[in-house]
């Protein structure tokens, strides 16, 4: 009998274990995913800084005979009081050409604002094609009273671009994220700051 | 052990009880009650459906009633039955005296009352109960939530631990506690379907705590797990859910599965056909359960590869399902059979679950999905694998072991007229369905356009009729329980083979106190 | 099989049917998919009415089967048992028939799929956002962008309403979606708080609007009509008050549509600068307000300015309504909570009237006039 309860406990223990690691896993699928919509471009979101160097290695533009529309799109998400949108709503680029556009932010409220915004392309595979040099994305933005910003964003198209694809949106949600303090980073950070 | 005492007198043999059998009666019980208090929300949902308009229930209050109805029928009446019936009977017929950790078994069953009241208090607070429906997607459930949603949380995790060691308790009993004799591929299948079950629960419901825990940081402290603006993603919360909520589907249908292959054999007077085949096929859909969950999301916005292997993954479970079913046929196939209570309910169950998979198959077809998904074709098809499924099948499973638990028939032509009234107006109330959704009524709606307005009256009179004759249930097992139509043998039903019928009816409070002559132990195959 | 042309049935259900009514009652009623007027809506409809004759074929075999045995093999017939367990043979049969027939449903299905997932160029873009409870279209490039709001008058929805109700009983909204036929239009899906999700049943067309991100899917609509649709994801209290209404012109009739368009825009535009410079009294703003209110803010704080007890606060004798004016017009401009900011939806005129209508409704007595100058000061 002695022997028996001991053997039951074993085993309930072994299974506890197994729960904890399932537990434990269910927190492992968040950088997981991340990682899995990095590769197959999941959720339309893009992947992070890339250095000039590599975008330029793979410059050689004049050898590209695709045109590819890039379409500039912004929203406001809730109560973000910004007005905010894309300088230009669309560009024409060859693969591999680097490319440099603006948004516009102009704080509407009494009050310093910090702003995040959050890119997502479409259609979803050209996402990670979509290489960026320079985001204003890639940190928050803070806006003084009135103030008017214009913020850069410096990409290329990777020329592995699939053929099939010849426009591309790329959409920025800008969020007020003032009541996070300052300089208290999101504990799960914005997803482009910590790769690559 | 204890082999010379009885139960203890009074409520103090249900608070401190360790017995399998009587942990099993108290969760039969709650079952029952939390299957009515489920059914008090369906009631309320179908009488603000009967007509267009809005009658009796403001929108957020429906909102609350549908949240409620999933979560206490779920997690409330299904589960808690089918641990019940494990309970009672697994240590019966494995050769066992109790379950294997009966301390840990008396904590979770109690832990469940507290959950739900818990859960179900939470209308009264201010801003309402939870009413982001049972799948609570995030922003919904986070940051647009009400300030109950904690509570919410906390029930789920109480409900979840429950489940675990539930789960936990029953492996360590299987694996552990098996009279000498009995091999695993003697087991009979009610035994192998709960042993899988078991394994699902300790994979997939810490996955469901570790969602609800990302919920309760993100709206507590300040983290963006679900979130855009700080770096999460909504969509990661539906991910997480459906890798949980998957593998539960299979965790409620699979012992249902194996209370059938208990009655079909007993009244076709003929043996399981193909013992071996519908294990493995047990075990092939608890293994698919697991990379199907994206079906649930086809419009999301997945790539077409995604969306593309999601979609066959899912098509392969009507694999192994269709060896179930087209099994259970020839169970029945030149046997002898007769038509009592467990019987018609495991027919009814075979009939209708069939019906409800069908339509499985075709949500499982993606471009198709894109017109299906979230109307209320999909509500047709998941209450046609829920009730007659799952609800059928613990009842047919309660009728099949009543004499059984008590020593007494119940009233055979009450548990007829039960299942007829049952089987008809389950069929007005979710057939319908069928046709609302294909013509475009979107789920979750407490208002919708005229063009539905005669379907979801029909829908309804059938959900009232349907309600109604669940009241028989309950008289006949009452019934049942103080006398019934007489007493009855160890082994009421000619046909039933196995060890729980070797015991006495009722059986003494300590199962196998010694362990049963192996050669009562049946070859099922 | 002409049968099942018109009604999507499986075997029990259409017995049972025929059982409980005369089914002519329901001939007319949709009970199955529409057909649908785009490319990609005929192409699902085939691929689901293929699927629904497999799955029949298939109940009539297991149903067919199931009753013989219960009607041939009962024991009140003096049948005795036979003992077979089992049969490799019949059993691998059994998986393997499946097998095929899924392999021959997959074949079209993963075909429709690849067309729907056509990324071909578009000839116009038009940019949907998901409001809690009201959709947005935003014409992209073309500088045209409008809120469409339920239409449905609040004293058919509310609670206990005994009023008849209008033929298009929600499925109305006051600016229904305009599209050119024959164009492939490209929708671009986002949402502004909540997940939501834009259905239109007749085009074949649903995909999730997720707050964040953007999702794309397309459509191409054969002949011109009046289409609806509703939202197909739970979003809160009033997800079944945000329906779709589409208007599908032919490309000249689209092009003079969306000129005038334009052009009432800037006349709108100019029209609200005039009224706002206008003198506005007390009862026009009531009565302007009135209207604005009901589309915009009776769905949460409900028609008799009560709102509902712990979700969405009461207007009537809020300290806010009938004491501090300042921190109303800031709420309204600004936001608060799961409340929007109307700073970009509705113009000073609007917001002037409604807060004024509030201040002056249900028991609130101020007597207080907000001016649109009022709101012009405070942005």
């Amino acid at each position: 009998m002695e022997e028996k309860t001991s053997n039951n406990k074993k085993l309930a223990f072994k299974l506890t274990s197994v729960v904890v690691l399932m537990f434990g896993f269910a927190f492992a699928m968040v950088p997981l995913y991340d990682v899995f919509c990095e590769v197959t471009g999941l959720n339309g979101k893009t992947g992070g800084q890339v250095s000039v160097d590599e975008g330029s290695s793979s410059t050689k533009a004049d050898e590209e005979v695709r045109e590819i529309k890039v379409q500039f799109l912004a929203m406001n998400n809730e109560n973000a009081q910004v007005d905010f949108g894309p300088v230009q709503s669309s560009v024409v680029v060859k693969p591999g050409e680097v490319t440099e556009v603006y948004y516009k932010a102009v704080n509407l409220t009494n009050s310093i604002m910090t702003t995040q915004s959050v890119p997502s392309v479409s259609p979803l595979q050209a996402a990670e094609f979509l290489k960026k040099i320079e985001c204003f994305c890639f940190k928050n933005q803070t806006l003084a009273v009135g103030e008017e910003k214009l913020m850069p964003l410096r990409f290329y198209i990777d020329k592995e671009l699939p053929e099939e694809i010849t426009k591309i949106s790329l959409n920025y949600t800008i969020f007020d994220i003032t009541e996070v303090k300052e300089g208290d980073e999101p504990v799960h950070q914005e997803h482009s700051t910590h790769q690559s | 052990m204890g082999e010379h005492h009885g139960p203890a007198k009074g409520i103090t043999r249900w608070l401190y009880s360790t017995n399998h059998k009587d942990i099993g009666t108290l969760y039969l019980w709650l079952s029952l009650i939390m299957f009515f208090m489920g059914g008090v929300y369906a009631m309320c949902i179908r009488l603000e459906l009967l007509q267009p308009g809005i009658q009796y229930f403001d929108p957020s209050l429906y909102n609350q009633f549908i949240t409620l109805h999933g979560l206490i029928m779920v997690f409330g009446a299904v589960m808690p039955a089918f641990v019940g019936l494990a309970n009672w009977m697994i240590p019966m017929m494995i050769g066992a005296p109790d379950m294997a950790l009966p301390r840990m078994n008396n904590w979770s069953f109690w832990i469940l009352p507290f959950a739900f009241s818990m859960l179900s208090l939470t209308t009264l607070m201010p801003g309402g109960g939870p009413n982001f429906g049972w799948t609570f997607y995030a922003p919904l459930s986070t940051t647009f939530a009400p300030p109950s949603t904690t509570f919410f949380i906390f029930a789920v995790h109480m409900m979840g631990a429950s489940s675990i060691m539930g789960a936990i308790n029953i492996i360590v009993t299987i694996l552990n506690l098996r009279a000498p004799g009995m091999t695993l591929m003697k087991m009979p299948l009610f035994v192998w379907t709960w042993l899988i079950t078991a394994f699902l629960l300790i994979a997939a419901m810490p996955i469901l705590a570790g969602a609800v825990t990302m919920m309760l940081f993100d709206i507590h402290f300040g983290t963006s797990f679900f979130s855009a603006a700080g770096g999460g993603d909504p969509v990661l919360f539906q991910h997480v859910f459906w890798f949980f909520g998957h593998p539960e589907v299979y965790i409620i249908i699979l012992p249902a599965f194996g209370v059938v292959s208990q009655i079909f054999p007993t009244f076709s007077r003929k043996p399981l056909f193909g013992y071996v085949s519908m294990v493995y096929a047990t075990a092939a859909i608890a293994i698919l359960s697991f990379i199907v969950w994206a079906h649930h999301m086809f419009l999301v916005g997945m790539p077409f590869v995604g969306e593309a292997f999601f979609m066959y993954a899912t098509m392969l479970i009507a694999i192994p399902t269709g060896v179930k079913v087209f099994n259970w046929m020839t169970t029945m196939f030149k046997g002898a059979i007769t038509f009592e209570t467990p019987m018609l309910f495991a027919i009814g169950f075979l009939v209708l679950f069939t019906c409800g998979g069908f339509t499985g198959l075709m949500l499982a077809i993606g471009p198709a999905d894109f017109q299906y998904h979230d109307s209320y074709f999909v509500v047709a098809h998941f209450h046609y694998v829920l009730v007659p499924g799952a609800i059928f099948s613990a009842m047919g499973a309660t009728y099949y072991w009543l004499p059984k638990w008590t020593g007494n028939m119940y009233n055979e032509t009450l548990g007829k007229v039960h299942f007829w009234l049952s089987f008809v107006s389950i069929n007005v109330l979710f057939f319908p369905q069928h046709f609302l959704g294909l013509a475009g009524m979107p789920r979750r709606i407490p208002d919708y356009a005229l063009a539905f307005a005669d379907f979801n009256f029909l829908s309804s009179i059938g959900g009232f009729v349907y309600g109604a004759s669940q009241l028989i249930f309950v008289y006949v097992v009452i019934q049942c329980i103080r006398g019934g139509t007489g007493k009855v043998s160890e082994k009421p039903w000619d046909g039933a083979v196995g060890l729980e019928w070797t015991l006495s009816s009722p059986p003494p409070y300590h199962s196998f106190s010694t362990p049963p002559d192996p050669k009562l132990i049946p070859d099922l195959h | 099989m002409n049968l099942f042309q018109n009604r999507s049935l499986s075997l029990p259900g259409f017995f049972l049917l025929l059982l409980l009514s005369p089914v002519t009652a329901f001939a007319d009623m949709a009970m199955n998919m529409p057909v649908g007027v785009s490319t990609i809506s005929r192409e699902i409809y085939g691929l689901h009415m293929y699927i629904l004759y497999i799955v029949c074929a298939i109940g009539v075999v297991v149903y067919g089967g199931i009753l013989y045995t219960i009607i041939k093999y009962r024991k009140s017939n003096g049948q005795e048992p036979a003992h077979f367990t089992h049969s490799l043979k019949v059993e691998l049969l059994w998986t393997a028939i499946p097998t095929v027939i899924l392999i021959a449903i997959a074949i079209p299905a993963t075909d429709t799929l690849r067309k729907i997932y056509d990324s071909s160029e578009s000839d116009l873009d038009i940019m949907i956002t998901g409001y809690q409870w009201k959709w947005k279209y935003e014409y992209v490039g073309e500088g045209v962008s409008f809120f469409s709001n339920l239409k449905t008058p609040l004293e058919q929805t509310e609670m206990g309403s005994t009023i008849e109700k209008n033929e298009a009983y929600l499925r109305e909204v006051d600016n229904p979606l305009v599209i050119p036929s024959d164009k492939k239009v490209r929708f671009l899906i986002t949402a502004n708080d909540v997940i939501h999700a834009w259905w239109v049943p007749d085009f074949g067309v649903k995909k999730d609007a997720i707050p964040g991100f953007i999702n794309e899917t397309w459509v191409k609509v054969e002949k011109p009509g009046h289409y609806t649709g509703a939202c197909a994801e739970l979003c809160g209290r009033n997800h079944g008050y945000m329906p779709i209404e589409v208007i599908v012109k032919t490309p000249e009739d689209y092009q003079a549509w969306l000129d005038s368009k334009k052009q009432s825009n800037q006349k709108q535009a100019a029209a609200a600068q005039e009224a706002a410079k206008k003198e506005w009294t007390l009862e026009d703003l009531v009565a302007h307000g009135e209207e604005v209110y009901e589309t915009n803010c009776a769905a949460c704080h409900q028609g008799n300015g009560e709102g509902i007890p712990g979700v969405f606060p009461a207007l009537k004798g809020s300290k806010i309504v009938t004491q501090d004016k300042k921190a109303h017009i800031n709420i309204v401009l600004g936001g608060k909570n799961n409340m929007p900011s109307f700073k970009a939806m509705l113009n000073d005129v609007d917001i002037a009237a409604v807060i004024t209508f509030e201040r002056n409704s249900w028991g609130n007595n101020t007597g207080e006039m907000v001016s649109p100058a009022d709101i012009a000061a405070s942005k």
